[in-house]
């Protein structure tokens, strides 16, 4: 059989994922008041933009991949902010 | 590699193009399937940020998280198996994409397990939910979403696992670049279940753990 290895940059992504997950369910159990969700919430975004950069290669796409990418999140943040517009404001 | 290439296409890379952009139109519409939920989630958690709290409690977090190390791992392979697709690699590729699909078994096993636990706890709105009366109302709120976002990732991570194995059967026989690009696209897919769990995981286990 043909030799392969898995590439540096694939097993490196690995890692710092587990590493990621292991500093959020710490950082869950420090209190920081409303923090904490502003934690979990942005390592989570991290690890998904790790995910979508490096496993779903978007790091090497041209700008057109990227859009068609990108839609999902732009309707994604429609949803959320007009929805939640209401809720956020009304005293 | 034998390939052939439909008429509408001037190359294999202008195919293996048009899929992927179609892939990633599909994925978009799952964006919103989950947004839809997410939003439901972040609306009632503004409601009643206390039951959310004590609620999340009662989840397993070393479940959610022996979960979420399992899935990214499995995405891990899958992007190896992509990297290591070639006919000389071709065993190794489908032995990669095998172990994808047994760590995605694993989190079905698991989720079996954690949802047996919760209906023993009376945990499962509907049927005989027991909750301390003040946060209740809060608490079966969060368990809903809890349940539907679960069992609709559980149902993608199903199809997600027979498309893994079709793709590993046809890799071991004779892999083609049509098939190249069918497994960039079940491995899109496969990347894209993981990031819903990330977010899931985050909103699901992890508040209400510092009180």
């Amino acid at each position: 059989m043909t030799e392969w290895r898995p590439p540096v940059a694939l097993v490196f992504t690995w890692l710092a994922l587990l590493a990621l997950l292991a500093s959020t369910v710490t950082l869950a159990y420090v209190p920081l008041g409303t923090f904490n969700a502003v934690v979990a919430l942005t390592i989570g975004t991290t690890k998904a933009a790790i995910v979508a950069a490096i496993f779903m290669e978007l790091r090497d796409r041209r700008p057109r991949t990227l859009v068609f990418a990108g839609a999902g999140l732009f309707w994604l943040g429609i949803l959320l902010w007009l929805g939640m517009m209401d809720f956020l404001t009304r005293t | 590699m034998p390939d052939a290439v439909a008429p509408q296409f001037i190359s294999t890379a202008h195919r293996d193009e048009t899929a992927e952009l179609g892939m990633w139109v599909f994925l978009a519409t799952e964006v919103l399937l989950f947004g839809g939920l997410i939003l439901g989630y972040f609306v009632y958690r503004h409601s009643y940020p206390a039951a959310f709290a004590a609620a999340s409690r009662h989840t397993e977090i070393v479940i959610g998280a022996a979960n979420t190390a399992i899935l990214l791992t499995s995405s891990f392979l899958v992007a190896c198996a992509v990297d290591a697709f070639a006919v000389e690699t071709r065993k190794i590729c489908a032995g990669l994409l095998s172990g994808a699909i047994l760590l995605g078994l694993a989190f079905i096993i698991l989720k079996g397990v954690e949802y047996a636990d919760e209906y023993r706890e009376h945990l499962v709105p509907g049927i005989d939910f027991n909750f301390e009366a003040s946060e209740a109302n809060g608490a079966q709120l969060f368990f809903v979403f809890y349940f539907v976002a679960t069992a609709i990732h559980a149902l993608h991570m199903l199809i997600g696992i027979g498309l893994l194995a079709v793709m590993a059967t046809l890799t071991w026989r004779s892999p083609t670049t049509r098939h190249r690009a069918a497994l960039h696209s079940i491995a899109l897919y496969w990347h894209f279940v993981d990031v819903v769990w990330i977010f899931l995981f985050a909103l699901i286990y992890l508040p209400g753990r510092s009180a």
